[in-house]
């Protein structure tokens, strides 16, 4: 087992070279000059060409690209230009935050898509069915800031039921000490119920953005591949040695129906994980999606190859632990495949 | 079924906590009566203005954390808001302000200390002084416009007594002392935090305070927010009222409006003019508005490329534009126009003032006849950073020009790319917003045309007008009104005849309170003053 994941594992390798290759070039190649950007108002080509020279930006690309790999080997993502701050630091503050807001909508999407999923297949054709049918179909054809928005005219402005969309907690309220950054653990850990309350009160409405968008595909899918399986011959073989339906159905079926939603949920998530980005923008989020955004939009190439970097590596581990995944839930899946 | 419980529970849960989440806080009530929560669209990049390439939010930070030896009085205007008096200095650190013929010389303030407790002395004014036209950049630009240069120009004569002398007359050396670039840093701090690489400590700067101002930064997340804590030693002016400021940032223009409309958020600063105008109309919330000083919308026409090196077409494209149409669609009715004026050959030397241009195709036309160019194809580029005014703008531009025969591309210029496409100069046509903090007529076609910088995207050069214009800058130094009035209304004849640049709108700066929050007042840099902000 360890040697696979260990062999798994090394194919990742020219996946992030790559990676850093070409986040380094298009970053390079983007139009816009952050030393012009940086040089300010009534700006003139010396005091361009001065902080040119500030930023390192007259070397030539070659010698920029060794600086940049040997700053990465010492875990140095460099510093951002705009905030002035070290990258790393910057990415471990932000991605909490974004990992707390989409696993926790992941999580609340599952919790509603499969068991109507489930339910779908089983009644087809049911008013279930056409309610799961509906759902998936709004879900998906709403843009996330459309829903995001909405969210907060309803239940923020018209309503007054959720808090002001002021971030991840109340302007008056303090963060947590971190432990891990997720401010509903920390909070927890550390005994602190009011700013639980606080944190847990500003994700519902995010939460529940990204939920609705992400309840779609995973609706379908389980609807899809539990219909295949009901239909097929050991499920029949089930029902007529006299197992009750919901051990046929749960035990037998949904197991099998499982491979293809756990492939649609790792999609999901990195859909998800770009969704957020625009659900950040509305509530004012303090993720790592915005901050990559406003980096971009100022040219700040440091932070932009930091989010790619820590996006695909991202990626590599999601994939790597879907893949060890499908060995549970079907052991004739090996990793080798 | 176990987990069927648990999610129970858990909606149970998330249900109960957003109906109780208001209540929260409310033993903080005390605490946020001297507490003031600020909404904008953007936060600073680095808390000094000093830094490379510092933001306008930032130059926010650096005005309420440091103090200048002089600042401006306060004014009340005939609509009853107020305003920093262009022509009155009060001072700030220093209590006594002594011109001379080719010097100015500061007393300061005794007892008179950093947030750290040092106090402050003329070495630190002379080490600030020397900062901001080292470090290069914006700073160094911004202290030539008041012809201060040079390390040696300032003189710490002793400890509580500084010189600034003069390496030439300009009228505008004083005022430039009082804008946010000369603040005064606590020298001996930084001189501690400096590294070979940085000899000016910048990088310290960039995320703590280290001034003698009325607030400093207590905590600042990037893209999040920034909060101040009041210096209660400050002796720079009467005592703010306001404890603490907590400024968010909040990207959505319609969740900050919905901050304001429930009451939550007390202040939402620089908003759209749509939202100003809807807001006004429901009455529910303190609204004040103010034309932004030395500031206009402009086409742009790159007279170094043809077809617009022909003063005809250029003037043929004044007559053409929608320029009430754009009022109207674009800033929904709220701005000054800068069109219709009796003559382009102005007769005041008020700044900026509407050209002779008016809608009017016929003329137009005539003068496109006149110009002998053919059908003309072009491109009309805005930055997409200040799309909600610029985009339509260009779509009524691209539509009106139409009807004279210039059919044009509208090209969107994402914020980053902005202006290192308008240092190249290759854009023919722009629409775009300038303005200048020292709000004199000299200076703001110093900046924009003498000075061919970044921001002569016409890149109209033309020693005429230079002539005109190093004639008021030494007619003003010398207190000649007689001849600095013709060389300013011979600029501006001479801007809007030839019009590299044809003027539409001088647009409002707009900001809404909270009904029980008093004291605002319009700062040519164009950001909030905390320290005269009332709550309650």
């Amino acid at each position: 087992m360890l040697a696979t994941l260990g062999k798994r594992l090394l194919t990742v390798i020219p996946t992030l070279i790559g990676v850093i290759i070409v986040t380094f070039l298009l970053t390079r190649v983007l139009p816009g000059d952050p030393a012009v950007y940086f040089a300010g108002p009534a700006a003139t080509p010396d005091s361009i060409a001065e902080i040119r020279k500030g930023l390192g930006l007259d070397k030539p690309l070659p010698e920029q690209f060794v600086r940049y790999v040997g700053d990465l080997a010492h875990g140095n993502f460099g510093n951002s230009l705009s905030t002035g701050r070290p990258v790393a630091t910057e990415i471990a503050s932000r991605l909490p935050a974004s990992a707390e807001l989409t696993l926790l909508g992941l999580f609340v999407s599952l919790v509603i898509a499969v068991p109507l999923g489930i339910l779908a297949a089983v009644k087809q054709g049911s008013w279930i069915d056409h309610t799961c049918r509906v759902v998936a179909t709004a879900g998906v054809s709403l843009p996330v800031f459309f829903t995001g928005l909405l969210l907060v005219y309803a239940f923020y402005y018209q309503l007054g039921w959720a808090p002001a969309p002021l971030g991840r907690l109340d302007a008056f309220a303090s963060a947590p000490p971190q432990i891990n950054g997720f401010y509903l653990i920390d909070s927890l850990v550390t005994g602190n119920f009011e700013v639980f309350r606080s944190a847990l009160s500003q994700l519902i409405l995010p939460v529940a953005t990204l939920a609705i968008f992400s309840l779609a595909p995973i609706a379908r899918m389980t609807r899809a591949s539990m219909l295949a399986v009901l239909a097929s011959e050991f499920v029949r073989t089930a029902r007529a040695s006299g197992l009750d339906t919901r051990t046929v159905i749960i035990t037998y079926a949904f197991r099998n129906a499982m491979l293809p939603v756990v492939t649609t949920l790792g999609m999901v998530f990195s859909f998800l994980l770009g969704a957020n980005v625009l659900v950040e923008k509305v509530f004012a989020w303090p993720g790592i999606g915005s901050y990559a955004v406003e980096a971009l939009l100022q040219s700040d190439f440091a932070p932009v190859q930091g989010f790619v970097l820590t996006m695909a590596v991202l990626y590599v581990v999601l994939n790597l632990v879907i893949d060890i995944l499908y060995g549970v839930i079907d052991p004739r899946v090996r990793l080798e495949g | 079924m176990k987990r069927r419980e648990f999610l129970k529970s858990a909606t149970a849960l998330a249900a109960g906590t957003a109906i109780s989440a208001p209540t929260i806080f409310s033993a903080e009530a005390q605490s946020r009566k001297e507490t003031l929560l600020l909404v904008s669209e953007n936060g600073p990049n680095n808390l000094d203005i000093h830094g490379v390439g510092t933001n306008r939010p930032g130059y926010e930070a650096s005005w309420n954390c440091y103090d200048r030896l002089i600042t401006h009085a306060t004014k009340t205007l005939p609509d009853g808001s107020l305003s920093y008096d262009r022509d009155k200095f009060v001072p700030e650190l220093a209590e006594d302000m002594n011109v001379g013929d080719m010097s100015v010389t500061f007393k300061l303030k005794k007892g008179a200390k950093f947030q750290d407790g040092t106090p402050v002395t003329a070495k630190d004014v002379k080490w600030s002084f020397d900062r901001s036209v080292t470090v290069g950049g914006f700073p160094v630009v911004q202290m030539k416009a008041g012809s201060l240069e040079k390390p040696e120009q300032f003189v710490a004569v002793d400890d509580t007594t500084f010189r600034v002398d003069f390496l030439k007359k300009n009228r505008l050396t004083i005022p430039d002392l009082a804008v946010i670039v000369p603040s005064i840093f606590n020298s001996g701090l930084l001189k501690a935090k400096a590294t070979e690489k940085d000899p000016w400590a910048l990088e310290y700067t960039k995320s703590n305070t280290a001034g003698s101002g009325a607030y400093k930064v207590t905590s600042w997340k990037p893209g999040v927010e920034v909060v101040y804590e009041r210096n209660d030693a400050w002796i720079g002016g009467k005592l703010p009222e306001l404890k603490k400021v907590i400024w968010r940032t909040i990207p959505s223009g319609g969740n900050r409006r919905a901050l304001m409309e429930r009451g939550d958020a007390d202040i939402s600063f620089d908003l759209p003019a749509k939202d100003f105008v809807e807001l006004k109309k429901e009455g529910k919330l303190k609204l004040v508005s103010n034309p932004i000083g030395n500031g206009m919308y402009s086409l742009e026409l790159n007279v170094k490329s043809a077809p617009f090196d022909n003063e005809k077409v250029r003037q043929a494209i004044a007559y053409a534009l929608p320029y009430q149409k754009i009022i109207d669609a674009a800033m929904f009715g709220h701005a000054k126009p800068l069109f219709g004026g009796p003559s382009n050959t102005v007769s005041t030397i008020d700044w900026p003032q509407a050209t002779g241009y008016k809608t009017d195709l016929a003329m137009a036309k005539k003068l496109m006849a006149e110009s002998g160019a053919g059908p003309i194809e072009s491109t009309v580029s805005f930055d997409l950073g200040d799309a909600v005014n610029c985009e339509p703008m260009a779509v009524l531009i691209q539509e009106a020009l139409g009807e004279i025969g210039i059919k044009l591309a509208i090209n969107k210029v994402p914020g980053a790319n902005w202006r290192s496409e308008m240092a190249k100069k290759s854009m023919p046509m722009m629409v775009n917003f300038f303005s200048g903090w020292l709000d004199y007529p000299e200076y703001f076609f110093w900046c924009y045309s003498k000075l061919n910088a970044v921001f002569n995207t016409p890149s109209y050069v033309d020693p005429a007008m230079d002539a005109f214009i190093d004639g008021a800058y030494a007619a003003a130094a010398v207190g000649d009104k007689e001849k600095y009035a013709t060389d300013v209304k011979g600029f501006i004849s001479k801007a809007y005849t030839d019009v590299p640049r044809v003027p539409i709108l001088q647009p409002y700066l707009n900001v809404a309170m909270q009904n029980n929050i008093s004291g605002y007042q319009y700062w040519f840099h164009r950001q909030v003053d905390y320290r005269k902000l009332v709550k309650g």
